[in-house]
């Protein structure tokens, strides 16, 4: 080890503070002139610390979930007495679904409609929440084979969550719908009135610049519009609501606390993407 | 003799190293979702608290460039920009180096006093530096919150802190 004398010693560790506190500023200035180095370096934090993540966050959705040999047992009888009744509800909407599909394609047989491509997706477990006090963003495991997922369109059982804005090789943050930076472009109604989603860092993101003379209605649908090119038409969003008079807001059909596992599809990766993409 | 000497340098190590480590353990197990409400928040008013408990009682254990990379840890995990952390810990530092001498004697209601100014000033140029760096203009009521948590956490934390202080973290003792 270095031995220095006792005064430079203490005027060393004098300096230590200042000098640190200009390497600081020197940071944000330079966050501040290159956002990639930011993202850059977040990206590389959440790959490392995703095996930490994973490792960590399953004894908690293990708690949650009452998982383990015990919980299972308690709630056997209740868990089979729903399945059976909600197998029953879904045999009957099968038959109501077999019977549209057949209505379906017996009118697009008439209508020469072209069919828009299934996207691909893959399921993506939720293993660290990394919202500050103005961002709302989950990070998400994904497979090694995955490439150029940014962009990819994040949905959890009932709706849309958000969108990939960052990937690395394993990890990739997904930026939600109720971040003060989300806009998505959005069809409302039956008639898909424009307007666009506005995050506002609350459980319900705002609608803005819909038609004056066409406002949206309380209870009204929600689905995302092709405009802008980055989600596909007719996603569903949510439903319209009203907290103050003239402030309409969504509320999302997506569990957004509660977010465990969210499918990602990617769109754009699609050779016919376009021609979706235009289909009103 | 060679092995005992090893044996206390490493606990000698792990003494110095204890208050930097947990801070930045916690850090990363409050990433995981569903542990609390507002999380975020509570994130910062750990770091907060610690980082003013450390600077007052063993200003040593926490070296500035050590705080500087905790800041820099806070930024990236949360999503503040990039360095803007750093700094106000670094701050916080400074001003704790000023005023240390006349506070390590008082009690715990005039420390957790000056705790609550602390996190006043610190907020407040939080919200300032952010609106700036972003050219907007954000809420205020989820800063409000950060700031609520971070005074109400100080004490429930300073248990914990003094028994490591006293313990653990302390060098003289290895």
């Amino acid at each position: 080890m270095l031995r220095l004398s006792i005064p430079v010693r203490q005027a060393l560790s004098r300096l230590t503070l200042p000098v640190m506190l200009i390497v600081s500023l020197g940071l944000v200035l330079a966050g501040r002139a290159d956002r990639h180095l930011g993202d850059t370096l977040r990206t590389g934090l959440d790959d490392a610390l995703a095996p930490v993540y994973r490792a960590a966050a399953a004894p908690v959705t293990d708690i949650e979930q009452g998982r383990g040999a015990i919980g299972d047992w308690f709630r056997l009888h209740a868990d089979n007495a729903r399945l059976v009744a909600e197998n029953d509800r879904l045999k009957r909407w099968r038959a109501v679904a077999l019977a549209l599909a057949a209505q379906n394609d017996a009118l697009k047989s008439q209508l020469h409609f072209v069919p828009t491509p299934t996207p691909s997706f893959f399921a993506a477990r939720v293993i660290a929440d990394l919202g500050g006090l103005y961002a709302r963003s989950v990070l998400v495991t994904i497979p090694r084979d995955a490439h150029g997922i940014v962009n990819a369109i994040a949905m959890d059982g009932s709706g849309v969550v958000g969108r990939v804005v960052q990937a690395g090789s394993r990890s990739a943050r997904v930026l939600l719908i109720t971040d003060l930076n989300s806009r998505v472009p959005v069809a409302i109604g039956r008639h898909g009135g424009r307007a666009i989603m506005e995050g506002q860092n609350s459980a319900t993101p705002r609608l803005i610049y819909w038609a004056p003379g066409n406002p949206p209605r309380e209870g009204q649908i929600v689905l995302t519009s092709a405009v802008g090119g980055v989600f596909p038409y007719g996603l569903p969003v949510g439903t319209v609501h009203y907290d103050g008079k003239n402030d309409p807001v969504v509320r999302p059909f997506a569990g957004m606390t509660r977010l465990r596992v969210l499918r990602l599809f990617e769109y754009d990766r699609q050779p016919g993407a376009d021609g979706a993409a235009t289909t009103p | 003799m060679e092995g005992v000497e090893f044996w206390r340098s490493l606990d000698r190590v792990g003494r110095h190293a204890l208050p930097a480590v947990s801070i930045a353990v916690v850090m990363i197990v409050l990433a995981i979702p569903g542990l609390l409400p507002l999380q975020a928040g509570v994130r910062v008013g750990f770091v907060m608290a610690s980082v003013y408990f450390w600077s007052l009682y063993r200003p040593a254990a926490l070296p500035a460039p050590l705080v500087a990379l905790l800041g820099v840890l806070l930024d990236l995990l949360g999503a503040s920009p990039l360095g803007l952390w750093a700094v106000l810990l670094l701050l916080e530092q400074a001003a704790m180096a000023a005023i240390r001498r006349a506070l390590v004697r008082r009690g715990f209601l005039m420390v957790w006093l000056v705790f609550a100014g602390f996190v006043a000033v610190l907020t407040a140029a939080e919200y300032a530096a952010r609106a700036v760096l972003d050219l907007a203009m954000l809420p205020a009521a989820p800063i409000l919150a950060q700031g609520v948590i971070a005074v109400l956490i100080y004490p429930l934390l300073a248990v914990a802190l003094i028994r490591a202080h006293r313990g653990a973290a302390a060098p003289e003792q290895a």
